[in-house]
């Protein structure tokens, strides 16, 4: 098979790939999440001093959470409510305005602590937890715990 | 013949009654049992915070915990409980209780009018403090901004709305004593004890309970149904939690953050709004506590939808 037509192949299995990924909610928003708690970590890391501050992974984890506030309100649509290791609760769909209020609020607050996170040690400090509470006010009423 | 079994079953059947009426009689303390206290407020913080009086008692959809006005709606099994209002204010809250009064309630689940209080509010813990506690516990109360709104009835299906027949349940489940430090555990671990199963009532929500509402003793701390039956509480043992530091337990009580920098969620969200406010060390004698626990297989959670 020419390299042409194996690279084209590839290529195709890739995009119908990346569409499945699309089209699954459910797996999409357990990816995000899981890549939020990545970054989390090296952030967290950097508030205890167990690495040094990097004005770039903040960035980085800013931009990640960011782009997880913007899809979070298209990734709970009525269709996609278990499966997977879902832990949405059905409140969300209960509730789907008040949801999409906390994902707005979720959002600002990434928007608005960015700079500041960026900027120093210091600000990282004084900007977390802050976002740590916008993600507790959605967890708190609509995510499970993990089934054990 | 008949007539004497007759009579014989009756004055059975009003003996049985009447010994019905003497045990479920609720309990008190009075207030000649109080010797002098001078109370300490800060002390009266921390319990505030620990025993986590917010998280059913605070005003609804307003974010301030010493607006304790009640009113929210908790469902379970037997019906929706609405916490009442424990503001200072006279007439709503109990503004006008005395100390005993207050003492009475925590510890023998008995109201000032006399009657019994369902054990949604956590005696079967709370039975465990110091009576020093309780009562800095009380004046710190008495310092929050009294807010007006007048208890609402809960809403419990037959038999749950009798409340004379919590009388045998207390019976089953109240002890009545104080907690017993273990001489041969370290100071924090005896603290970490007491927080734990007296002020902070875990075993409250992490635990399954029988079908008569009783958390069952030998599956303590392994977690169950939220009382709603939406979500599952995780076991806390060394069953489930064998990889988690002490260090991990102080962080989640601090922060909210889980060993895998993932966040607590769920009604811990508000608990941690609570562990936060106490001093480090209390929270590292709560994690020497929990982490001592036992390794406990719980109940299985329901297979997810």
């Amino acid at each position: 098979m020419p390299i042409r037509t194996m690279l084209a192949a590839l290529a195709v299995v890739l995009s119908v790939g990346a569409v499945l990924a699309q089209s699954d909610p459910v797996k999409t928003r357990e990816d995000l999440m899981k890549q939020n708690d990545k970054h989390a970590k090296a952030v967290v890391q950097m508030m205890k001093g167990q690495r040094p501050f990097d004005a770039k992974a903040v960035e980085a984890a800013f931009a990640q959470w960011a782009e997880t506030a913007q899809k979070l309100p298209s990734l709970f649509p009525d269709n996609a409510k278990t499966g997977g290791d879902n832990r949405a609760s059905p409140k969300i769909w209960e509730n789907k305005k008040d949801f999409e209020a906390k994902a707005a609020a979720f959002a600002k607050s990434v928007a608005d602590n960015r700079a500041k996170a960026v900027e120093s040690l210091d600000g990282l400090k004084a900007t977390i937890p802050v976002v740590g509470k916008a993600c507790d006010s959605c967890h708190k009423l609509y995510r499970l715990s993990k089934r054990q | 013949m008949v007539r004497k079994l007759f009579l014989l079953a009756a004055a059975l059947a009003a003996l049985a009654i009447g010994a019905f009426w003497v045990l479920t009689i609720p309990q008190t303390v009075s207030a000649g049992a109080l010797e002098p206290h001078k109370p300490n407020l800060a002390n009266g913080r921390t319990l505030f915070y620990i025993g986590g009086c917010a998280s059913c008692h605070a005003t609804p959809g307003q974010k301030d915990p010493t607006k304790l006005g009640g009113g929210l709606a908790l469902e379970s099994p037997f019906g929706t409980f609405y916490p009442p209002n424990i503001s200072s204010d006279p007439n709503d809250g109990i503004g006008g209780w005395s100390e005993a009064q207050f003492i009475t309630a925590m510890t023998k689940g008995t109201s000032p009018e006399g009657e019994h209080l369902y054990p949604a509010f956590p005696y079967t813990s709370y039975q465990h403090m110091s009576r020093r506690d309780l009562r800095d516990l009380f004046a710190f109360l008495k310092t929050l901004p009294a807010v007006q709104n007048p208890k609402r009835e809960h809403e419990l299906a037959f038999p749950f709305n009798i409340r004379r027949l919590i009388g045998v349940w207390k019976l089953l489940y109240l002890d009545g004593l104080p907690f017993q430090p273990d001489p041969s555990k370290p100071d924090d671990w005896n603290r970490g004890a007491y927080l734990v199963n007296g002020p902070g009532h875990c075993a409250e929500c992490h635990s399954p309970r029988s079908f008569l509402g009783a958390v069952i003793p030998s599956l303590r701390f392994t977690g169950g149904p939220t009382p709603d039956g939406v979500d599952w509480v995780p076991n806390i043992t060394q069953f489930k939690l064998k990889d988690w530091k002490e260090a991990d337990f102080a962080e989640v009580l601090k922060t909210g953050m889980l060993p895998d920098f993932d966040r607590v969620g769920g009604p811990m969200v508000d608990v941690v709004h609570n562990t936060a406010q106490l001093t480090d060390d209390d929270r590292t004698a709560i994690a020497t506590y929990i982490k001592s626990l036992p390794p406990v297989e719980g109940l299985t959670p329901p297979k997810k939808k």
